[in-house]
């Protein structure tokens, strides 16, 4: 029994490396024989490669080595190419947006210049390593689900960098790239425009984000614990129910009254992440475009609730007379 | 995997856990206070430990003994007394030793005055000092909206030191000369931000210019509202650094649902809008113009004048001195009431 209440993944094929199924063309090359990991094995399949990068992959790692560069040396040149401060501070260093004085210009690069040349690279070698998802997926014969689902991280993304800063007139609407300042930003931006809390779209996004990890969990849990019934034949188990599949029913019936279905626990979660950044995205777009005070908007709409007074009265210094 | 490799892992990792539990929170005891309705978070939090720090930050001076009054006024009896001639000769002599102890105790008279010559108009402190005095006058006769009768003297912000512990000169630049690394005025730990990566000099802006400070719209809907979020960035560093001076949460003054809306903010609120013009109307009428009388070695790297901000009273405290009022013994020090101006509104705005 011990074995199913292991953190870590206890089973791990050793072999001739496999080189997955026959594909007909240049799609179907792959680079090298693959190795095995015994310490990657502790988190998915010990088996690495072999690869495919094709044109798009090789053009991605470029287009995202050529923005990792911009941003990196940007900050290390900030810190007047000190090694040590560079380490010391790389949590508070960014390559930030131009200022709103440019609009839609295209600016000097110390003035905002780098920070569109990486964004514009950065989104190229987005863009193409989901080309090179779609087109993996294909050359496999498998369903698209997974571009899809990307796409929909990358509406959030081209949402907050490119989409709503050009309705905005300004790219400085969008985000630096650095890891306190982008949070720093987060936290401005909602209060710029009255609490992002009190967006309905931000609440959608709040709910499937956590939702899903709710999803991961139960149902994660759930095929591990009948997993000694045959329960990982989850796919099977969509048309041809077993005695895993039926205990795992039955106990959700007896804890919440409900089940889903070994085919529709995977769609719940491809939706409900999905839902996430869509969501997110929508609510970024209508930020500042369509609501400029989310407080008082939801004042407006009766979500948010009034609150007896405890202090006394005050008043606005500058709508005070003679003030 | 062996029963002791599992044990090791698992000791490595509840070690690093509790590295990081212990440098990512505050040591307890924190007690914390409910001020606004309940549920709102409105609370303030205070530590046993950091509250003895801010105690012994915080100590009153003694005072000089009590005398009696000579009888005539300390322009009868000194020469060159601008500022302080109306008061008793006595009194006097007790203020300016007071004003030593407040100053420069260990510097002495000579800090401010020739001592071969006191009625002489050096050293430059001197200049200064009388300029400060003026200052005080005018703060705690006009700007009664902030220091109410609790008022000011040399010590809220000197504390026994010739330069106060907490002032502030103009940044120099730390980008790198060349084409990158544009820090924008911010992206490097700010002490002024609460060590956040918001911009590091939010005192140029709002306390020595006068920067717009609200940034959030008042209507649900967009009416021409132009700020931005790197303009709220600013904002935001200022506010932090009235939180960290002040040594209370946001919800000191703003319900943090709604940050902007004077109805659900706390009275204390309209006591730091006055002090935030305060401040900027010390730097910009007293400070600034004394920059010539100061020697470079006083002067910031681009040749500026120590400026004041709200940590340089307050000390870690939302009321200096813990609201102890040195100024009822000093009522010299306390100048006329102004005529009504949009800078010194009066209290009945409260």
């Amino acid at each position: 029994m011990a074995e199913y209440q292991n953190i870590f993944t206890q089973v791990q094929i050793r072999g001739p490396g496999y080189a997955g199924v026959p594909v007909e063309g240049t799609a179907g090359y792959r680079v090298g024989q693959g190795f095995f990991s015994y310490w990657l094995g502790k988190l998915g399949d010990a088996q690495v490669g072999p690869v495919y990068l094709g044109w798009t992959g090789i053009a991605s790692l470029l287009c995202g080595f050529i923005a990792f560069e911009i941003i990196g040396l940007n900050m290390f040149a900030s810190v007047n190419w000190d090694p040590i401060q560079f380490v010391r501070q790389l949590p508070w260093l960014a390559l930030e947006p131009p200022a709103p004085a440019y609009g839609l210009r295209i600016p000097p690069l110390n003035e905002g210049g780098w920070w569109l040349m990486a964004g514009f690279f950065l989104t190229l070698s987005i863009l193409l390593w989901w080309v090179r998802v779609y087109r993996r997926a294909r050359v496999l014969g498998m369903g698209t689900h997974l571009a899809w689902a990307f796409a929909s991280a990358i509406f959030l993304y081209l949402s907050l960098g490119f989409i709503r800063p050009i309705l905005m007139g300004a790219w400085a609407e969008a985000v630096p790239f650095g890891i306190f300042p982008h949070l720093d930003w987060t936290a401005a931006f909602s209060i710029r425009y009255g609490n992002l809390f009190y967006n309905p779209f931000h609440m959608l996004s709040i709910a499937f984000l956590y939702g899903s990890a709710v999803l991961f969990a139960m149902h994660g849990a759930t095929i591990l614990a009948v997993s000694h019934f045959g329960g990982e034949r989850e796919v099977e188990q969509i048309v041809d129910r077993g005695t895993a599949y039926e205990r795992a029913a039955l106990f959700w019936r007896w804890t919440m009254g409900f089940n889903a279905t070994a085919e529709s626990i995977h769609r719940w979660g491809w939706w409900f992440a999905v839902l996430v950044t869509l969501t997110g995205g929508i609510g970024i777009l209508l930020t500042g475009t369509v609501v400029d005070n989310w407080y008082l908007w939801a004042v407006k709409h009766g979500v948010a609730p009034m609150y007896p007074a405890v202090f006394p009265s005050v008043a606005d210094p500058t709508l005070v007379p003679g003030g | 995997m062996s029963v002791f490799t599992m044990r090791l892992l698992a000791g490595i990792s509840a070690a690093l856990a509790l590295l990081l539990v212990v440098y990512a929170f505050e040591f307890p005891p924190v007690d914390s206070v409910q001020r606004g309705y309940r549920g709102l978070a409105m609370e303030e939090n205070s530590n046993p430990r950091t509250d003895r720090a801010k105690v012994r930050a915080n100590q009153l001076p003694e005072p000089a003994p009590a005398t009696d009054p000579a009888g005539q006024k300390a322009s009868e009896v000194y020469t060159n007394v601008k500022v302080l001639g109306d008061m008793d000769a006595n009194e006097f002599l007790r203020l300016m030793t007071d004003m030593t102890t407040w100053v420069s105790p260990e510097q002495g008279c000579a800090y401010c005055h020739d001592e071969n010559d006191l009625a002489a108009e050096r050293p430059y402190t001197k200049i200064v000092s009388r300029r400060m005095l003026e200052m005080v006058r005018y703060i705690n006769g006009s700007w009664k909206t902030h220091v109410a009768d609790t008022g000011v003297t040399c010590w809220a912000c000197h504390r026994g030191q010739p330069v106060p512990a907490s002032v502030w000169y103009l940044d120099s630049p730390k980008t790198a000369r060349g084409a990158a690394g544009n820090l924008a005025g911010q992206n490097v730990a700010s002490a002024a931000g609460g060590i956040t990566a918001l911009p590091v000099d939010p005192f140029t802006p709002f306390l020595k210019d006068a920067n717009e400070i609200r940034v959030i719209s008042g209507t649900a809907l967009p009416a021409g509202n132009r700020a931005s979020i790197k303009q709220t960035e600013w904002t935001y560093s200022l506010m932090m650094h009235i939180s960290k001076g002040l040594g209370v949460n946001c919800t000191y003054c703003h319900n943090s649902r709604s940050f902007f809306d004077w109805d659900q903010s706390t009275p204390q609120r309209t006591t730091a809008w006055y002090g935030i013009r305060m401040t900027r109307d010390i730097n910009t009428q007293f400070l600034e113009p004394l920059t010539p009388q100061f020697p470079a070695s006083r002067l910031g790297p681009l040749g500026d004048v120590a400026k004041v901000n709200c940590a340089t009273c307050h000390e870690g405290v939302n009321k200096p001195l813990y609201g102890a009022s040195m100024v009822k013994d000093y009522p010299i020090l306390i100048g006329p009431a102004p005529a009504r101006t949009a800078s010194a509104a009066p209290a009945a705005a409260k």
